[in-house]
């Protein structure tokens, strides 16, 4: 593989029901950054069925160029198609960087493609530089310079490591959602479309879908919220969970949860917050019954204002919260919602 | 029907981590459990087995010591054990991982493969998905129901805010999630005949159609840069009081301080 022929930093546009995904205007705005050190451009990779249109709102979020792979095998996300979409393009067009959202999409298909192409895929990075590897000189290796650094958290949380991929292209990574920042929308603009069709013939590798259930509940993205109200365990019951939606509520908030929470049925997964739920970082997050465990804290750390309130004084939660505490939740949260309805009135 | 099962044996991150001087994981200096997601597949696998009948194998890549997780298993009620151990695969990414794996599994037959969605020490769910690749079988993952129907199975599989009812000819493989069921504990008679049952131990001479340049740390694309201990975030105040009142008190004085209100 010739590295230098691979240019360009690629972002894999999920979308569902033809609607972009967030993650895909996040990764555009991490994209440009790299391109900017790179001295190169940001192509959007947008694979479905008629979704042509979407383009426009990819270059309006930044994409200097957006590739289509429209095909009617492409209606709802399977694997196989769309690897074979998205490993086609990667093969035709020769990305140096190609970044997918770490998504129930991206890491099934990231995976895949990564695979058949036979680079290496960083998961689940939290950030994203250009820099050198190795990052000082090293004896007499060779140190590569404008390379793609990628740093997650392994370990439940507890490590931090930071990797690259210097002898193999594309350099790829999924990317945790809610993490990069979307630039400011560039009004009007209007993609430079290629259009791409690498054929689709169906093969044992191609499933059927029978069916597809979509959640009843009004879905809500936490990872939107500016205040979350967030619930643990300790809470006790699906119906003590009120207590909380009224304090949400009146801050113009939104509920949250641990995992112990839908472990218990007591809330539905997408408001679940951690390392196998969604990182969040709002202005402000209520971390109520919420024991802490690091696979939570992964989650929401990086919040400006964390108050927790628990009855357990060791509860490890206090170690990540600005303001902690002790105290019975049942008596605490209700007065403190009298308290803000009569002071925000 | 033949049900090959990946498990593998990983550090109880609640115990700490440690580090050789390489940056990869000292794993032998950890205490280990078998992965939580890889144990509800192994469960799913039990329980094909005692609704339609099935031999399931499971598999795991690892140190010697990773023996201890195929032991458990087989407690738990599989059938036969294959490690796959040799020094030339240590330090190896998903990648060389997975190239491992594909290799030991084409020695086999079968028609469903298992694996746990994601491991609890690299979190990357990258490997089942590989693995898949290279096999050229069609991959299921983050499975949260599985049943059997003739020779394809059918999957819910999941995602954010929906799922999807799959079905796939076999063989197959699918990724299971920890909340697809609540794993049987091992009983007295299977851990009895578990240390009766023969652990096949395989080497690199034993892996098929696999090129040394994609196994071990040599073989991984990616390389660590640096891996150190998160620097955490210092603890702010806690406070204690003796009424609810005061509790509010203080917490409606924060958010004024900060202007949240």
């Amino acid at each position: 593989m010739a590295l230098e022929e691979y240019k360009g930093v690629f972002i894999f546009a999920e979308q569902v029901d033809n609607k972009i995904s967030n993650i895909a205007y996040e990764l555009l705005g991490k994209a440009k950054d790299l391109a900017k050190d790179l001295g190169t451009e940001v192509t959007a990779v947008l694979i479905g069925s008629g979704v042509k249109d979407l383009a426009d709102s990819l270059a309006v979020y930044g994409a200097d160029r957006v590739i289509v792979v429209d095909d009617p095998e492409l209606k709802d996300y399977r694997t196989e198609p769309y690897a074979h979409a998205l490993a086609s393009v990667i093969n035709e067009f020769k990305p140096e960087i190609m970044l997918v959202g770490a998504t129930a999409i991206g890491r099934d298909l990231g995976p895949r493609v990564s695979a058949r192409v036979a680079t290496g895929l960083t998961a689940d990075c939290t950030s994203l530089e250009i820099g050198n590897f190795p990052l000082e000189p090293v004896g007499n290796q060779e140190q590569l310079h404008n390379q793609l650094l990628m740093t997650r958290p392994a370990f439940g949380g507890n490590t931090i490591a930071t990797i690259a991929c210097p002898y193999n292209r594309p350099q790829m990574a999924t990317v945790r959602p809610g993490v990069m920042q979307k630039i400011a929308p560039i009004e009007g603009a209007k993609a430079n479309i290629v259009e791409f069709n690498p054929g689709f013939t169906p093969d044992n590798k191609y499933v059927e879908i029978l069916d597809i259930v979509k959640s009843v509940v009004d879905t809500v993205d936490i990872s939107e919220a500016k205040i979350l109200v967030s619930g643990g365990r300790g809470v006790g019951s699906a119906e003590n969970f009120k207590l909380l939606d009224d304090l949400a509520e009146v801050l113009g908030g939104t509920v949250s949860c641990s995992r112990a929470v839908v472990d218990n049925g007591w809330k539905p997964k997408d408001l679940q917050v951690g390392q196998t739920g969604k990182t969040v970082r709002p202005n402000v997050y209520f971390a109520i019954g919420i024991s802490g465990a690091i696979q939570h804290t992964a989650g929401m750390e990086e919040s400006d204002i964390i108050i927790a309130i628990n009855k357990d004084e060791s509860a490890p939660i206090f170690d990540v919260a600005d303001y902690g505490i002790v105290g019975d939740l049942n008596k605490i949260v209700p007065m403190l919602t009298a308290q803000l309805k009569a002071a925000i009135k | 029907m033949k049900i090959v099962v990946c498990i593998k044996q990983v550090p109880d991150t609640k115990g700490g981590v440690k580090f050789n001087p390489d940056g990869t994981l000292d794993r032998a200096a950890m205490l280990t459990i078998m992965n939580p997601d890889d144990k509800a597949g192994l469960e799913a696998a039990l329980r094909l087995k005692d609704q339609y009948g099935a031999e399931v194998t499971v598999l795991t890549m690892g140190l010697p010591k990773a023996e201890e997780v195929l032991r458990e298993a087989m407690a738990m009620g599989a059938d036969k054990g294959i490690l796959v151990t040799d020094r030339v695969l240590g330090g190896a990414d998903t990648w060389a991982t997975s190239t491992t794996i594909a290799g030991a599994l084409r020695n086999l037959d079968y028609d469903l493969i298992i694996t746990g969605r994601q491991a609890i020490d690299g979190d990357t769910a990258q490997v089942g998905p590989q693995i898949s690749e290279h096999l050229g079988i069609p991959v299921i993952s983050y499975a949260q129901a599985i049943k059997v129907e003739g020779d394809s199975v059918i999957v819910e599989r999941q995602f954010e805010d929906r799922y999807h009812v799959l079905k796939a000819k076999m063989p197959c493989l699918i990724t299971a999630l920890a909340e697809l069921n609540e794993p049987r504990y091992m009983t007295p008679g299977g851990i009895f005949d578990a240390w009766d049952k023969e652990i096949t131990v395989w080497g690199r001479a034993d892996l098929k159609d696999v090129d040394d340049s994609n196994l071990g740390l040599k073989g991984s694309p990616t390389k660590i840069a640096k891996a150190s201990d998160k620097v955490r975030k210092g603890a702010g105040e806690k406070v204690a009081f003796d009424s609810a009142e005061e509790s509010v008190d203080y917490i409606m004085s924060k958010l004024k301080e900060k202007h949240v209100i």
